[in-house]
């Protein structure tokens, strides 16, 4: 079988919708259970994994992701699986990426190797935060030593590594970040990902948050001020932004998250995941239950799970288009937006004008000034 | 026809929800006029915006046939009138129409401001009253104590006045007995020409112009060619009838009879209220002595938030236009908003439902402006113009002094509140008048200007009195005063949409409140923006909305692109609601609400 590229890649994203607690900030699809049956687990995934896949035959696969969740709560026995299955039913790209999400507990550091075993080559560890009352404060439940010990280990095992930091705290200051930062990147891993701190409706930041029970968050002014200085921080220690909130060495960047963001083609399984691909010509945009049990259920009976399966019209892809790529340094390209159905960007001038977007032939891309609103270049862009 | 002695005519007054339009329903019931089967609560309160409010805006007209203790039969005709401050015009010209007054007063609550302002017509119309204690099935009706602050207060006989309760039915067979025992029949002369009141016009979908009438003498038959005295319109009657509350037609309308007719008329605006109406060939020799015209006193800016609406805009005017010739319209063109219209109304209660009826009937996004009064500005070559807005305020150095409208207001409050009455209403440049008790009630009356009272007076003194007092309030002449026009800047540029006339003294206060209220409005933009008030060039207060700097999602939810556009899609629909000037985007609802006083 030959293997067929697909412009922008093509991925598998796995979602684990198991965490050992629920974090007050988390509005992800996550789940607290007391017992998970990973058999029963595996076959589901493994079922529906195979209903997408007689839908998207002949693909070169080039990247797998474990996201969550909690993926380092699943057997390796359960990873393995899945890694098996999906190069059966693809064809595994030689340099596929396979990432797997750890949280840094002692107990979970000790299936890293199984992982590793498995087929996992990248390993992205939620540390969130360099020091223990902060760590206390986002609910997490290991400490800043478990976490660097997490990450020495990780680092014997996995060829690539990557961690997570949450900033824009309560109570942090610019100089307790800059700090906190130049520690992270001293730990010389060769991707970061830098999340500012969102206070999302229905978790239990928010509600304190609407009550004005959540004191110390950083204004806008401190935040952008923050958002700078981890731009400037990162490109000088050689990890520059790729992306609104990850930071690589050249050649280091995420390639799973690369096929989001380039608008490529994913399909997604379990509870909760999204797909894009490409099937008779049409771009389909899949969705599925978010309940685990719902999703389970729906999965044994029918062999997949999906809430959606929609075509996404002409003129929506481009759009999505944009929101993505725009994300990236790289920015997007312009006669892409076009042969997807996109209508002319009349604001494009303007933005330009205001120093916010920077074009060069085909590409288009937010500036330094542009990237901290992207948000509101898109609303001009696409208004 | 009916014989006049077998004729009761009345309207229904009191203040606002004293239950009025419920009597009506239970007098209806009682006739049985309508069937059980087709009653409803307010049945006559018809339109969409009257059944939400719970509130009459139009009067209206029913037809009951009642057999009396007397064991003879009579016609009574009856308009229930609306309570609200901003349409006593139609209860004066409704009371032109009969001989008498039902006056409602809810005994939970005593006698209030409109209550008075409505007997001191009925007193001018020359009726007879027949006052009404309402709602006694309440545990808080006091009947005896309302009776004494009738005769206190208003200073008429309530040793008579009826008991009921509108809601159970308790009592108000008293009242029909009351009306064919209490009130006149009408007179009149059947053999006289032709002498007829125009009362009212409303504009229907089916049958055109439908006008309302009262015949004083003669008769009037279906195929007459009349003639309107004062328009001078010439007309063959196509239908006339009356109302049950239905359209039912009839062969004739005799002296003192109440109904409807119709003849090929286009327009509301081709007939005149007041008007009298007589046969083309054989005439009256005297009209009727007509009615004052109503007049706007509000006035506010109508602008389409998609200014490609602004032709959509100009038909809904003209069709609403059609059936409430109260409300004036002028195109208006401002460099803020574009093109939109300059409207009059008789009060804000009329702005708002002429506003929610084009915003719903006709689905028109509007930005409504900053609510005026008329200014007599007057220049110092002895030129007087009329400023409807603040926008066309001439250069000061011409204009030798302004005069303001002014209003005589009269408030009933409970002694506990009179202080936070008299405050606001000092706050207010008012001048009190009078203060009197009856009870534990005060009646302070104040000299207001009007200027002061339209925008958010009445919903402050609800406030500060938690909705026990009530008001009323009439036109009183011009008087000049320190007045100045203040300007708004958003990012250096004027928005005439935001000028506003203020009190030389107030000036500073005023427009330091605005720039609080219009920074709080005005979202972030990607620069910084300035807002200044200013009166003639110069600056008397600044505000700065800080540029916005951080605006991006953080997170990326493993390929969950429909979450993000949804996040999207909710912000282009805010944007869908602001008016972009300059570069700057001013939500529609910031050129009201800037002007919103919370103290
Ligand atoms: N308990 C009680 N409630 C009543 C009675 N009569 C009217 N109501 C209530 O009082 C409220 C106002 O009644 P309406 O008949 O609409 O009053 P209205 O005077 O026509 O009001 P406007 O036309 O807005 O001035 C309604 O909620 C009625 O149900 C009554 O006899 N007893
Ligand atoms: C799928 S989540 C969680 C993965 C893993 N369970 C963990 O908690 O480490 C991926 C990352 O999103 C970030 N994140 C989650 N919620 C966030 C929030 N409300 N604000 C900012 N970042 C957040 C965290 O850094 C987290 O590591
Ligand atoms: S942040 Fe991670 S560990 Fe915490 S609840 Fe969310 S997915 Fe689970
Ligand atoms: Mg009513």
């Amino acid at each position: 079988m030959g293997a067929e590229p697909i412009e922008g890649g093509f991925g598998l994203y796995v979602h684990w919708p198991f965490c050992a607690a629920k974090c007050p900030y988390c509005d992800f699809n996550s789940h607290v259970r007391a017992a998970v049956d990973q058999r029963r687990w595996t076959r589901a995934l493994l079922a529906e994994m195979s209903w997408h896949a007689a839908r998207t035959p002949g693909r070169r696969l080039d990247s797998i992701f474990f996201g969550g969740g909690t993926p380092s709560l699943m057997d390796p026995a359960t990873v393995a699986a899945v890694i098996d299955a999906a190069s059966g039913h693809w064809n595994l790209a030689d340099a596929a990426e396979i990432t797997l999400e750890a949280n840094p507990t002692s107990v979970e550091a000790g299936r890293f190797a199984g992982y590793a075993r498995a087929g996992v080559n990248r390993l992205s560890l939620g540390v969130q935060a360099l020091n223990d009352p902060d760590l206390n404060a986002l609910g997490r439940l290991h400490s800043a030593t478990e976490a660097r010990a997490a990450f020495d280990m990780a680092r014997t095992i996995f060829p690539r590594i990557s961690f997570d930091l949450i900033y824009a705290r309560q109570g942090q200051s610019l100089a307790a970040w800059e700090a906190e930062l130049d520690a992270a990147l001293g730990m010389a891993a060769d991707h970061l990902s830098l999340y500012q701190l969102t206070i999302e409706a229905g978790t239990r930041f928010g509600e304190l948050h609407a009550r004005g029970r959540l004191r110390g968050l950083p204004d806008d002014d401190l935040a952008a001020d923050m958002y700078a200085l981890t731009q400037q921080r990162c490109a000088a220690a050689g990890l520059a932004g790729y992306e609104v909130s990850n930071h690589a060495r050249p050649g280091a960047e995420g390639r799973h998250n690369l096929v989001y963001w380039r608008y490529g083609e994913y399909v997604g399984i379990g509870p909760g995941a999204h797909g894009r691909y490409v099937r008779d010509g049409q771009r389909l945009a899949s969705a599925t239950a978010l309940h685990p049990e719902t999703w389970l259920a729906a999965t044994e009976t029918r062999g997949e799970g999906l809430s959606a399966d929609d075509p996404i019209p002409p003129a929506e892809q481009a759009e999505e288009y944009l929101m993505m790529a725009l994300r990236l340094a790289e920015g997007a390209s312009l006669a892409r937006h076009r042969r997807l159905g996109g209508a002319p960007l009349s604001a494009l001038g303007d933005l330009q004008a205001e120093g916010l977007l920077s074009r060069d032939a085909d590409r288009i891309a937010v500036t330094d000034r542009g990237r901290p609103v992207l948000n509101a270049v898109l609303r001009a862009l696409l208004a | 026809m009916t014989e006049p002695r077998h004729i009761r005519n009345f309207s229904i007054v009191a203040h606002i929800d004293h239950g009025k339009s419920t009597l009506a329903d239970r007098l209806i019931q009682m006739t049985g006029t309508v069937s059980d089967r087709d009653m409803k609560e307010q049945l006559l309160d018809a339109m969409d915006i009257e059944r939400e409010r719970g509130i009459t805006i139009k009067a209206n007209t029913v037809r009951l046939e009642y057999k009396a203790r007397d064991g003879e039969t009579y016609v009574l005709n009856l308009i229930d009138t609306p309570g609200h401050v901003d349409f006593a015009y139609e209860v004066s010209r409704s009371m032109r129409a009969v001989e008498g007054s039902l006056l409602v007063v809810d005994a939970s609550q005593g006698v209030e401001a409109q209550t008075l302002a409505n007997v001191y017509q009925a007193i001018d119309a020359d009726h007879e009253i027949v006052p009404v204690l309402n709602k006694v099935d309440l545990p808080a009706a006091e009947p005896a104590r309302v009776r004494e602050q009738i005769e206190d207060v208003i200073g008429i006989d309530a040793s008579e006045a009826v008991e009921i309760s509108a809601k159970t039915g308790v009592g108000v067979p008293e009242v029909l007995e009351a009306i064919v025992t209490r009130l006149p029949a009408p007179a009149g002369d059947r053999d006289a020409p032709l002498k007829a009141m125009l009362v009212d016009s409303y504009y229907d979908a089916y049958l055109g112009v439908v006008v309302l009438t009262r015949v004083m003498d003669g008769v009037v038959k279906k195929g007459d060619r009349i003639r309107m005295m004062k328009t001078g319109g010439l007309y063959q009657i196509d239908r006339l009838g009356v109302f049950r509350p239905a359209m039912v037609d009839a062969k004739d309308l005799g002296p003192g009879e109440i109904g409807f007719l119709t003849a090929s008329i286009k327009q509301v605006r081709d007939t005149a209220v007041g008007d009298t109406i007589t046969h083309e060939k054989r005439q009256c020799d005297k009209a009727l002595p007509g009615f004052k015209p109503s007049v706007p006193v509000v006035f506010c800016g109508l602008f389409p938030v998609d200014s490609a609406e602004f032709e959509d805009l100009r038909d809904a005017i003209e069709k609403l236009q059609l059936n409430d010739a109260s409300f004036s319209a002028e195109m208006e063109t401002s460099a803020a908003l574009g093109f939109g219209f300059r409207c009059g109304f008789l009060g804000l209660l009329h702005l708002e439902v002429i506003r929610d009826r084009l915003e719903r009937e006709y689905n028109i996004d509007l930005i409504t402006t900053a609510p005026s009064v008329i200014y007599q500005v007057h220049l110092r070559d002895g030129e007087m113009i009329e400023l409807h807005n603040p926008a066309d305020m001439p250069d000061p150095a011409t204009v030798e002094r302004i005069e303001e409208p002014r209003i005589k207001a009269t408030i009933l409050v409970p002694d506990e509140y009179l202080g936070d009455v008299l405050k606001l209403c000092q706050d207010r440049r008012g001048v009190q008048l009078d203060l009197t008790y009856a009870g534990s009630r005060a009646m302070v009356v104040y000299d207001l200007p009007l200027n002061e009272v339209v925008f958010d007076f009445y919903d402050r003194l609800k406030s500060v009195t938690r909705g026990y007092a009530s008001f009323d309030y009439q036109m009183i002449g011009y008087q000049e005063d320190q007045l100045v026009k203040m300007s708004i800047l958003v990012n250096d540029e004027p928005v005439d949409a935001l000028s506003t006339m203020v009190h030389r003294a107030r000036a500073e206060a005023r427009g330091r409140a605005m720039c609080e209220k219009l920074k709080q409005l005005i979202p972030q933009h990607m620069f910084k923006i300035p807002i200044q008030a200013a009166i003639g060039g110069r600056i008397i207060a600044r505000e700065t909305i800080s540029a916005l700097r951080k605006d991006v999602t953080a997170k990326c939810y493993g390929g969950d692109v429909t979450r993000k556009k949804k996040l999207l899609e909710k912000q282009k629909a805010g944007k869908k609601k602001m008016r972009q000037f300059g570069k700057v985007d001013i939500p529609q609802e910031a050129f009201i609400s800037a002007l919103k006083m919370d103290g």
